[in-house]
């Protein structure tokens, strides 16, 4: 089977919703699994991180966050030349694609995991350095000489946000503790994890949904940007990882990173920081269909991408 | 039964301006205010508020009608073009 089983949890709440059934995952679910996911996510890359010198993993994560910053450069001209956005939305969508998805990566680790695929733990760091670089990246293009930037504010929303905070703070325990100081944990935050993983997209479906109902009013442009934006982001996430050196379930990691858009941290960001912009189009596309495209189609393209330049990378030499 | 004649201000907005406000409150003196979520229907649309940031807030300022009003200009001056934002006021009687 292509698909990874979770993703049709996916399905089941985006047809619940469609479908005006009165499932309701309560806010204070939503809170717990988000607060699990993060954690879980950011303990296991903390755990693996302790295998690497820090020198070489300092080294990589400039080029990644380096590579990762041509994709709001990308988006933004193509926004404004072809799709005739204004400045502000723009700006704020470049934004959301440069940035990553957690969920996404959750379930891209859960391909890689069905098919006993390797990949480099430290991968999980990226996560964390490159959801906010790109956001600063955007909102200069959507406010570059009109000033009035709460940057305050939004750094704030970024650093002390629960993701970045419970992601790192998740690396650091991970790191402290090693695989052993982590056994009596594994049974809550690894074992469990994809169950928790389908609870949390059950909910991801059912709020895509009245983003899909609201998809028809955006035009033809944004739903082709939100499926062609990913596949070019993933070929400089593949070109990328292979050149660095990363297996090929790393760079499939690194493409997917790339490709994904993120649709929690980065619309509260931008709500703060580029008011004007009008956030349905951003979460619309990021969640209404780049997301599912992710995690049905973009996953399994990913892979051939990365065997493909691994493959190109091993004939070269 | 002694009681003072007060203004009560009611806020209904973005539940993402939420640290802003709290912020403009403490520097406009106000002394105490009550947030509560909320959901509903405007002119921005539903909001459904079972997604992060996505929900409303509902503040309730009671103060003189002179503070309350200092409240409305600052707000609609820095929030209502980019925001939704809701207030209204009325008199009310502060018992205790």
């Amino acid at each position: 089977m292509p698909f990874e089983p979770v993703v049709f949890f996916f399905v089941l709440g985006a047809a619940a919703g469609l479908l005006r059934s009165d499932l309701k995952i309560p806010s204070s679910i939503y809170e717990f699994l988000s607060i699990y996911l993060l954690l879980a996510i950011g303990l296991k890359g903390g755990v693996k991180l302790a295998e690497y010198p820090l020198g070489e993993i300092a080294l990589v994560s400039l080029v990644v966050m380096a590579a990762a910053a041509t994709i709001p450069l990308i988006a933004f001209p193509a926004l404004r030349a072809l799709g005739g956005l204004s400045r502000a939305d723009a700006g704020s969508i470049a934004g959301h694609y440069g940035s990553v998805s957690v969920v996404t990566f959750s379930v891209a680790v859960a391909f890689l995991s069905k098919r006993a695929i390797p990949y480099e733990g430290y991968l999980i760091v990226f996560l964390v350095l490159l959801e906010m670089p790109a956001l600063i990246i955007g909102v200069i293009l959507a406010k570059y000489g009109s000033g009035g930037v709460r940057w305050g504010k939004m750094l704030h929303e970024v650093f002390f946000g629960k993701s970045i905070l419970l992601l790192t703070g998740g690396l650091i325990i991970g790191l402290i503790a090693g695989p052993e100081g982590i056994k009596p944990l594994d049974a809550l935050f690894f074992d469990l994890f994809k169950g928790m993983l389908a609870l949390f997209l059950l909910e991801m479906g059912l709020v895509a949904s009245t983003r899909i109902a609201e998809l028809k009013n955006y035009g033809a442009f944004l739903l082709a940007f939100a499926v062609v934006m990913p596949l070019v982001a993933a070929v400089i996430g593949a070109l990328t990882g292979t050149l660095l050196g990363l297996s090929v379930g790393g760079t499939l990691l690194l493409a997917t990173l790339y490709a994904s858009a993120s649709y929690i941290a980065a619309p509260a960001a931008m709500r703060i920081a580029v008011p004007e912009a009008n956030p349905a189009l951003s979460i619309g596309a990021a969640l209404g269909v780049t997301f599912p495209f992710n995690i049905f189609f973009g996953l399994p393209i990913y892979y051939w991408l990365a065997e493909f330049f691994h493959g190109l990378g091993a004939s070269a030499t | 039964m002694t009681a003072q004649p007060k203004t009560l201000l009611t806020i209904i907005t973005e539940g993402v301006l939420e640290n802003s406000l709290v912020d403009d409150f403490k520097r406009l003196g106000v002394i105490g205010y009550t947030i509560s979520e909320a959901r509903g229907l405007g002119t921005h649309g539903l909001r459904t508020g079972n997604w992060r940031k996505d929900g409303n807030i509902r503040v309730d300022i009671v103060a003189d009608s002179d503070q309350c009003a200092r409240i409305v200009d600052q707000l609609r001056a820095d929030y209502d073009r980019d925001y939704g934002l809701l207030m209204y006021s009325c008199p009310v009687d502060l018992h205790g």
